[in-house]
């Protein structure tokens, strides 16, 4: 089986968001970069779990710029065998799955894994559009994975409830908690990451669908109204009648 | 402007989520929705309150497959000459919209919580929940994925005309070999109201008063990340920068310190309720109502007065 993972970049969780250059961007000073954790958590220790049980390899791939190799570095420790980064800033979401299905289609991957979501644009859209562009099916929100020759039994999140299905390769998945459990990299992987290949490509011509114009914060809550402990009295009245929620 | 709405019916009824993309759809142009599986059609046909002038039911396809509901939806956006297309973000505009969005070469606009201004431009949520970016799509048609609970919609008094669409959609991608539903609870995603707690309240044995709570209110539970972590309470309760991201009326917290993980997830709830021993527990700074205090103390004594003014009513 040959595993291709998509690994992007995100915040540290506990950054302080704010923006510059009149709010047109992000404020990456002082910024700690961190794998996005449904990349890292989940769908790589699962791609690397299914490997060591079945044999294969497993690729990790990125849209990004030089500065993304301290992440995919990471990605190399835990266990991924070698990387590939399509040296172009991940524009807009179409923009990427463009440049990953390019290059998952030439290398004959079996299956596509993605995170659940990038924890800073929240989109859940990058997985959908490279399954699209394959033309191959997609699992979205698959909380257990299991693989048997080429069938898969996937337990995936819809509406209200839980599915499990199966389905053969090729095709793309989204990985959401519940698929594996965080590895920490050891010192030896973190060696063997130094001299691991890491092979940037140039990326292939495509259009940029949606630009992002500004940011604003969101406004900010004015200070919270206390009430004593021995009067939920009224505290059910102030959300009866001053904030109507109730 | 011709609008299509695709929206989930398979649970067999129309959930709060459909009615509200309906009517997002109906302020932005002539809405058509377009759905699939068995649901009975004055359901849909109720689908007229909220501004659809017609309902396009695909009567053959019974799964929520994002292969099948691409064809599905493209061949709909032929039909009727949509420009927009319309999703709610819930778990299968997750899987479908992305998908509709490359077969069409259309923007996708990703959890949009505000209509577009003047000028095309849309707020989304960004950062999970720390900001707002105003975005706007670069192609001839939209797709825009509505972030849940962004609007109230208003019920009107009108019927859809609904009709059997037939397309030809392929076969699923994959079999479906059981379905495990939700049943009873108020599903969280959907809930106007949620009961929240966190590790400060020591462990799964107390939730009865969480739950008693959530029942006086017709919420929904919830939780911290290291309560489902623990096992204390399922995953699917947990809410959070990697959990799930909640926007109800109504969010009350007890027993939850208030890290900024947490709040990524909750932050976009119209009224916070905060529950804590702790006078410097974070959360404090992102409440509109506080109270210092012993959760086991508070939530029975809440719950009362809750009932009191319910029983008057
Ligand atoms: C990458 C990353 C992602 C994360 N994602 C999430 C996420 O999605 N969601 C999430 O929730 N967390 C997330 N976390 C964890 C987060 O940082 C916090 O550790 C977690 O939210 C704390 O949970 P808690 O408030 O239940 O527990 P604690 O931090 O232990 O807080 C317990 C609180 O209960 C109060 N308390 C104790 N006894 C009582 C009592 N009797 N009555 C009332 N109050 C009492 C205490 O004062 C304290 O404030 C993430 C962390 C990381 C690093
Ligand atoms: N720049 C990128 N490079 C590689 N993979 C990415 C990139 N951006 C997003 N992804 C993948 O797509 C998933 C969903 O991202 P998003 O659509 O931004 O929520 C992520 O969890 C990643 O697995």
């Amino acid at each position: 089986m040959k595993f291709l993972v998509c690994i992007s970049k995100a915040p540290d969780t506990t950054t302080k968001i704010d923006f510059v250059d009149n709010n047109t961007k992000f404020n990456e000073a002082g910024v700690q970069y961190i794998v996005n954790p449904y990349d890292e958590w989940y769908a790589l220790v699962r791609a690397l779990e299914l490997k060591e049980t079945l044999g294969g390899t497993v690729t990790t791939i990125t849209v990004g710029t030089p500065e993304d190799e301290a992440i995919i570095r990471k990605a190399l420790a835990i266990g991924a065998d070698d990387s590939v980064r399509i040296n172009a800033d991940a524009k807009d979401a179409y923009y990427t799955a463009f440049q990953i299905s390019d290059f998952a289609k030439k290398g004959g991957y079996d299956i596509v894994f993605v995170g659940k979501e990038t924890i800073n644009y929240n989109g859940s859209q990058v997985g959908g559009m490279i399954a699209e562009m394959m033309a191959v099916p997609f699992v979205s929100l698959a909380v257990k994975f299991d693989l048997a020759g080429n069938t898969a039994t996937i337990h995936k999140e819809t509406n209200g409830g839980e599915e499990i299905i199966e389905l053969n390769t090729p095709f793309v998945i989204s990985a959401a908690k519940g698929m594996a459990e965080q590895r920490i990299p050891n010192m030896r992987g973190i060696m063997a990451a130094r001299t691991k290949p890491l092979q940037a490509v140039e990326p292939v011509a495509c259009d940029q669908l949606v630009s992002f114009v500004s940011y604003d914060l969101p406004k900010t809550k004015s200070a919270c109204k206390f009430v004593s402990p021995d009067n939920m009295a009224e505290l059910v009245n102030l959300l009866h009648t001053e904030a109507k929620v109730i | 402007m011709s609008v299509l709405v695709y929206i989930d019916t398979l649970s067999g009824s129309v959930s709060k989520n459909a009615n509200e993309a309906v009517f997002y759809g109906s302020k932005l142009g002539d809405v058509t929705v377009v759905t699939n599986g068995g649901i009975a059609a004055d359901k849909l046909a109720s689908l007229g309150n909220f501004g659809a002038k017609k309902v396009l039911a695909h009567r053959g396809i019974n799964s929520n497959d994002p292969a099948q509901l691409t064809k599905l939806i493209s061949a709909a956006v032929t039909a009727c000459g949509a420009n927009t297309i319309v999703f709610s973000q819930d778990l299968t505009g997750k899987a479908v919209a992305p998908r509709v969005s490359a077969a069409l070469k259309a923007g996708l606009i990703a959890g949009a919580v505000s209509l577009p201004d003047a000028n095309g431009i849309f707020k989304v949520n960004v950062f999970s929940g720390k900001a707002l970016g105003n975005v706007k799509a670069n192609t001839a048609i939209k797709v825009i994925n509505l972030t849940p609970n962004s609007l109230a919609p208003e019920a009107g008094n009108a019927s859809a005309a609904v009709e059997d669409f037939s397309a030809d959609c392929g076969a699923s991608s994959y079999t479906v070999k059981s379905v495990q539903k939700q049943e009873g609870e108020v599903l969280l995603p959907e809930a106007d109201v949620v009961v929240s707690a966190g590790r400060g309240l020591k462990g799964a044995e107390n939730w009865g008063m969480v739950e008693a709570l959530a029942k006086t209110l017709g919420a929904a539970t919830a939780c911290s990340r290291p309560v489902a972590d623990i096992g204390w309470r399922p995953h699917h309760e947990h809410v959070g920068q990697t959990g799930l991201a909640i926007r109800p009326n109504l969010y009350i917290a007890a027993g939850i310190s208030g890290a900024i993980q947490h709040l990524a997830g909750v932050n976009g709830s119209k009224v916070i309720v905060v529950i804590n021993t702790d006078p410097e527990a974070p959360f404090f700074k992102a409440a509109d109502y506080g109270v210092i205090g012993d959760a086991f103390d508070v939530l029975p004594k809440l719950n009362a007065e809750i009932q009191k003014l319910k029983s008057s009513h």
